[in-house]
């Protein structure tokens, strides 16, 4: 064989690309850099769109704030829009909010009377822990109820894990909530009451403002086994959705990688059955399932503003709820603020996983 | 010497009769080719010697590698068989390679598993295959992925796994037809090339009867699941005996040589 014969199909590759491995790791920064940068400018618009959606609110927020004889007296009235920037045109007060973002500076609840940020600072972390152990319960059983139902395909274990998610999806989460909440802690007391831990205990000194993750940092472990008491049903009960969800999710994407060419080649290989499934199976249908994951958050943090009314826990929702009906603009603003950036950081998260996922997509 | 005998091999899939009973020989350094049109049972033939039938598949008759028994073999046992002694090179690597482990995983693991090398001597090795594969500048191929490569590298790379653990036997299932005419006869060349030089026995599965006469030693043909025909090639493509070779000869546009 000459070394000429194939030179049509060496050309292609070669011509292409540099030689050497110096490519493989610049790539993922690179990648990693503009996500980043796409996330910023997302965030800007976040502060833009609250702002504008909160001033199109039809109310007055003097007459939210001012008791009856202040709003008689027109001076008293100019005097509170003068100190809270309200006399300024819109384009100027856009400009006075987003300099106070960057500084931190969210503005002064009108109910509470505190700095925004600081309400935020207690509400932001409870809700965070409350989300995020139910995304995590979520992510763990729903991926392991998928891959079982994809493995037993169209048998009794199949078929029970689809009336199961099936139940997760359709049952609403607030009846859910009273109902977990009735039983189990009423009827049965297995489970404590409402709160993050029992009231006679005092909150573990903050670090991260998660209750388990504080308490087990600074060894107090009576208070980590009571907020961990108080956080598994509220998150369970969140988390039922999501896992039947991602049960139905991750059983079609499995199944549909199952199917693929590059499975039967990894079997043609010898390779071990769990070898397969981890390395070959799982990572394809990884991608689908991590889509659905980053939007299933989303549908989780609505769903705390129910789950935390009903188990009395002190969140963002809780908070944003109040602030809502009384008109309480800067924190509503600042609502929307952590929320809309919840959501960037969610999808920043999903779309970096890609790239670690895919070197289709790191090194385009 | 006969490496793999298939006799009397009968497959039915739901009922329905896939293989009526096939008799197949290869042996060592002969590339032996296996035609038919599409649904004459070429691919199941190929895939019932590694046990990748789909599910639910009957199998009756015998596989032998030796004095062995592939079809009656436990699973276990089959897995050391496959990739290690028998291997497999698919239609389109375009989807028989995964697409997002690397070259060098891919060429590498079963080694490992196999063969129990460690990393580096299973690197070793695989820089060693590329370049039996001519993937030029194997060094940096190795850490590439599977999309960065073109129809004709890919199956090449696919080849390259395929030989890893030194299998006797290798089976190729219509391994140019998803690729350019222009790459197809360098794939060719390299396939007959290994076989000659590693004393590799191939079962080369194409519908091709270009790249048969190009590169097989003997010729089988099948229809409806049965073998209607076998002999060294040249007798098959001047002399055939049975009619169904003659139609697929005259179907071809041209002569074949």
């Amino acid at each position: 064989m000459s070394p000429t014969s194939s030179s049509e199909d060496l050309k292609g590759d070669t011509a292409r690309r540099k030689p050497g491995r110096s490519g493989s790791r610049s790539p993922l920064i690179r990648f990693l850099a503009r996500r980043v940068l796409t996330a910023l400018l997302l965030a800007v618009g976040i502060t833009l769109v609250t702002f504008v959606l909160t001033n199109l609110v039809p109310g007055d927020p003097v007459s939210a704030n001012l008791g009856q004889r202040a709003l008689g007296d027109p001076a008293i009235v100019a005097q509170w829009r003068a100190e809270h920037g309200l006399d300024k045109p819109l384009p100027q007060q856009y400009l006075m909010h987003l300099q106070g973002v960057v500084q931190g500076d969210l503005g002064t609840s009108q109910q509470s009377h505190r700095p925004v940020m600081d309400d935020l600072a207690e509400s932001v972390p409870a809700t965070l822990e409350l989300a995020g152990a139910a995304i995590l319960i979520s992510l763990v059983a729903g991926v392991a109820f998928g891959v079982v139902a994809a493995l037993r395909r169209d048998r009794l274990t199949d078929h029970l894990l689809r009336v199961l998610s099936l139940i997760g999806i359709s049952v609403p989460t607030f009846w859910l909530a009273l109902m977990a909440f009735y039983v189990f802690f009423y009827r049965l007391q297995v489970t404590p009451g409402s709160g993050r831990i029992d009231p006679t205990m005092s909150p573990p000194p903050q670090v991260t403002g998660l209750y388990t993750i504080d308490s087990a940092l600074a060894g107090q472990w009576d208070v980590f086994a009571s907020a961990v008491g108080h956080l598994i049903t509220p998150a369970l009960v969140l988390a039922l959705y999501t896992i039947g969800l991602l049960t139905r999710f991750t059983r079609s994407a499995v199944l549909e990688v199952l199917g693929q060419d590059y499975v039967r080649a990894a079997r043609a290989k010898g390779l071990p059955g769990r070898v397969i499934l981890f390395r070959y199976v799982l990572r394809s249908a990884l991608v689908p399932i991590i889509t659905v994951a980053g939007l299933a958050f989303g549908s989780l943090l609505s769903g705390t503003v129910l789950v935390e009314a009903i188990f009395a826990w002190p969140g963002v929702g809780q908070y944003a709820y109040k602030s809502a009906t009384t008109l309480d603009l800067p924190a509503v603003m600042g609502v929307g603020l952590v929320v809309g950036g919840v959501y960037l950081v969610i999808n920043l998260i999903v779309d970096v996983l890609y790239g670690v996922i895919d070197p289709r997509v790191r090194l385009q | 010497m006969s490496l793999l005998a298939i006799s009397d091999l009968k497959v039915s899939i739901g009922g329905k009769e896939i293989l009526r009973g096939v008799d197949l020989d290869l042996r060592a350094g002969r590339v032996h080719g296996l035609a038919g049109e599409s649904g004459s049972g070429k691919t199941m033939t190929g895939l019932a010697v590694l046990g990748l039938l789909p599910h639910g598949a009957r199998t009756s008759g015998r596989i032998a590698l030796g004095e062995r028994d592939l079809l009656a073999m436990p699973a276990k046992e089959l897995n050391t068989v496959r990739g290690g002694e028998v291997a497999m090179v698919f239609q389109d690597p375009a989807t028989s390679l995964h697409p997002m482990l690397s070259v060098g995983r891919q060429l590498t693991e079963h080694m490992r598993h196999h063969l129990g090398l460690d990393k580096k001597q299973a690197r070793a090795r695989a820089l060693e295959l590329l370049g039996q594969v001519r993937i030029p500048g194997p060094e940096g191929a190795i850490d590439r992925y599977p999309h960065q490569f073109s129809g004709g590298m890919r199956q090449r790379i696919a080849i390259a796994i395929a030989l890893a653990c030194s299998p006797k036997v290798l089976i190729a299932d219509e391994p140019t037809t998803a690729l350019d005419v222009t790459v197809q006869a360098g794939v060719l060349r390299l396939l007959r090339g290994l076989c000659d030089d590693l004393g590799l026995a191939v079962l080369l599965v194409t519908h091709d009867l270009g790249v048969m006469s190009a590169v097989a030693d003997e010729v089988s043909v099948m229809k409806e699941g049965l073998v209607v025909e076998t002999g060294p090639r040249g007798q098959v493509l001047r002399d055939p005996t049975h009619p169904y070779t003659r139609a697929l000869l005259e179907s071809l546009p041209g002569e074949t040589s």
